[in-house]
């Protein structure tokens, strides 16, 4: 009882690798609420070959639930999963993929079990919390931190009242590692129909078509970023071919991406991919904090700007001041001039 | 078949131009000091509306949104491209919700209008970027929900088929009416406002947006009653106060903070030759680029 719980998602027998982020990140809430790790995963032929993808990562007790149409995902059934399951368990806390499946079914759960939901967080802890207006005061509640507002501030959100407290992680916020403490690594397969009432398969899927990634922006150590400042797509081909003589990936602000200068999965900020590169090359962004929230973590961060007061400058390492069309081109012949 | 379809619209504070007094101190938006427009995400919700009002004759669209009098703007917009109709949910009872709790009054309000088809909105707002209502919605009022379309690609036999994009593809899927349907940035823009709707509803507004000392146009509204928008309370939609507004919203805000970056000692350079050969330099000798 009380447990934190994470639903994995999957797309046919793989599992996400967003799920098990948030595994290492609900192994730790729960060493600290001293509660144990479960984890949930749904769909059509998965019995034997999940477990293994899902229990290294400190997984105390897993729920298989495998049947028929369960795969590929549609809203009904797996929300009947979780209500049905939670109304059992009584979960603390359940943390989800903010993905288009994460975010299709957090939102259906929680209104299901009147309980709070909060979406995209980029961070999550423990803490206590006081309500002044009714003098009471709640220890260990989730503190569920995210931008708002289009990024212009930070919230900490907490659910004093509902159970589960449910929060959505974006993929790459969280790092994954395998857990080397001690854990139960139980695997129950529930029988589906004791959750999932046949009239819950009415949405049908036609047709489920997915690619693998055409770029690998997320695990990129190196990222050449483009802001509102480029000016027009064709200023992008520049980063296009820095980024190759650099063997890195192309990324952008929301701004750029509006702009229809780059692909929406380019798209580098709290509302796009969070990227942990070992150089992150900032061309002409502003550096809103909807962006910094999804590149502060690089190790090395280049500005260049023809503003040497744009606020990314504060958290650069170097800041070029000059133009993209001036600069780009000369990063690209003195990196092709000095490396082997 | 004729359609009755009902689009989700909310007017959101353009946050791509955010002032100091923004927030309010109980962390709520001062929307009143912020430029206000059309959540972009509903105007493509809109377009598929007005797109299935004209392949399916006889169907309706009715803008219904939640907000303070003045969001009948938004209602004005919707009847300028097309629509047929809106709802203006207002009342003090209202203010404060979090997702839950708006979900609530749209689901009520939805109930009250009787009958829908679809509804349909943008997959989420700028403000909040939740994506949860549209959801939400669906779950309050027992439908099945179809998220993140991009486009309605039929309606027959009392069944939607609807494309929509998934992480790293697309997917076609086949959902009974009604259904709640939320639409992807991605899908075809709105069509503009029609001149001829412009000069036809300018002068549409909810009963709440009209000076208390009336106007020239009053005579307007006794000749044509198209011109007075529904205006709804929580008593109107027979609402239970405690599952509205802040009362019914189990998310609390704990505190909001304005971000402040962790400056770094940073090196500033030119764009001269030499100091950028320099940095290169320096880069692939600590083998930080190879």
């Amino acid at each position: 009882m009380n447990n934190v719980f994470v639903y994995c998602e999957i797309e046919g027998t793989l599992v996400q690798e967003v799920s098990q982020e948030l595994l290492t990140k609900g192994r730790k809430l729960a060493n600290e609420l001293k509660v144990e790790l479960h984890a949930i995963v749904a769909g059509t032929d998965i019995k034997g070959k999940v477990e293994d993808q899902i229990l290294p990562y400190g997984v105390d007790k897993l729920f298989v639930f495998d049947a028929p149409e369960l795969f590929p995902y549609t809203s009904a059934p797996h929300t009947d999963i979780l209500v049905n399951l939670f109304k059992e368990e009584q979960p603390q806390i359940c943390l989800m993929g903010a993905t288009v499946i994460g975010r299709d079914l957090g939102p259906r759960v929680s209104s299901s079990l009147t309980s709070g939901l909060t979406a995209d967080c980029t961070e999550l802890e423990i803490g206590p919390y006081e309500d002044k207006k009714n003098n009471k005061v709640y220890e260990n509640l989730l503190y569920q931190i995210r931008p708002a507002f289009g990024g212009n501030i930070v919230a900490t959100i907490v659910n004093p009242d509902h159970r589960p407290q449910m929060a959505t992680v974006r993929s790459g916020v969280m790092q994954k590692a395998l857990y080397d403490g001690e854990c139960r690594k139980e695997v129950v397969y529930p029988e589906v129909s004791k959750y999932v009432s046949p009239e819950a398969f009415v949405v049908k899927v036609l047709d489920h078509h997915v690619e693998a990634a055409k770029h690998n922006l997320k695990g990129a150590p190196i990222v050449v970023a483009g802001g509102y400042g480029m000016g027009c797509k064709e200023n992008f081909d520049l980063l296009f071919q820095l980024a190759k003589v650099l063997h890195g990936e192309v990324g952008g602000s929301r701004a750029a991406v509006d702009a229809g200068w780059l692909d929406h999965d380019r798209q580098i900020g709290q509302t796009g991919v969070t990227v942990h590169p070992k150089v992150y090359i900032a061309c002409g962004i502003s550096g809103q904090i909807q962006h910094i929230a999804g590149m502060q973590d690089s190790g090395i961060i280049i500005s260049v700007n023809s503003d040497p007061d744009a606020p990314i400058n504060k958290i650069a390492d170097y800041v070029i001041v000059g133009t993209v069309e001036e600069v780009v081109p000369k990063l690209i012949k003195y990196y092709k001039q000095n490396s082997k | 078949m004729a359609l009755k379809i009902v689009v989700l619209a909310k007017q959101v504070p353009d946050t791509r131009n955010v002032g100091k007094d923004a927030m309010t101190a109980e962390g709520t938006v001062n929307r009143a000091a912020l430029p206000a427009i059309f959540n972009p995400e509903d105007l493509n919700a809109l377009e598929q509306a007005l797109r299935l009002k004209e392949q399916n004759p006889g169907s309706t669209v009715g803008i219904l949104t939640m907000g303070p009098p003045r969001a009948g703007e938004i209602i004005r917009q919707g009847l300028y491209r097309g629509a047929d109709t809106g709802w203006l949910l207002t009342d003090r009872l209202f203010a404060g919700a979090d997702t839950l709790a708006t979900s609530y009054a749209l689901a009520t309000a939805i109930k009250k209008i009787g009958d829908v088809d679809i509804v349909i909105g943008g997959r989420q707002a700028i403000d909040g970027d939740t994506a949860q209502v549209g959801p939400q919605v669906a779950q309050k009022l027992g439908l099945n929900q179809v998220t993140y379309a991009e486009e309605v690609l039929s309606v027959k036999d009392g069944k939607a088929t609807i494309k929509r994009v998934i992480d790293g593809g697309v997917e076609t899927v086949e959902a009974p009416l009604p259904v709640v349907i939320t639409v992807n940035g991605s899908a075809a823009p709105c069509r503009p406002q029609n001149a001829k709707l412009v000069m036809k509803y300018k002068r549409a507004t909810c009963p709440m947006e009209r000076p208390a000392e009336g106007t020239p146009y009053d005579y307007l509204y006794d000749e044509r009653p198209e011109l007075t928008l529904n205006q709804w309370s929580v008593a109107d939609v027979d609402g239970d106060v405690n599952q509205c507004g802040l009362s019914g919203s189990p998310t609390k805000v704990k505190a909001i903070k304005n971000i402040v970056f962790q400056a770094k000692e940073s090196k500033t350079l030119t764009a001269s030759d030499a100091d950028i050969e320099g940095m290169i330099k320096e880069l692939l000798d600590e083998k930080i680029i190879g």
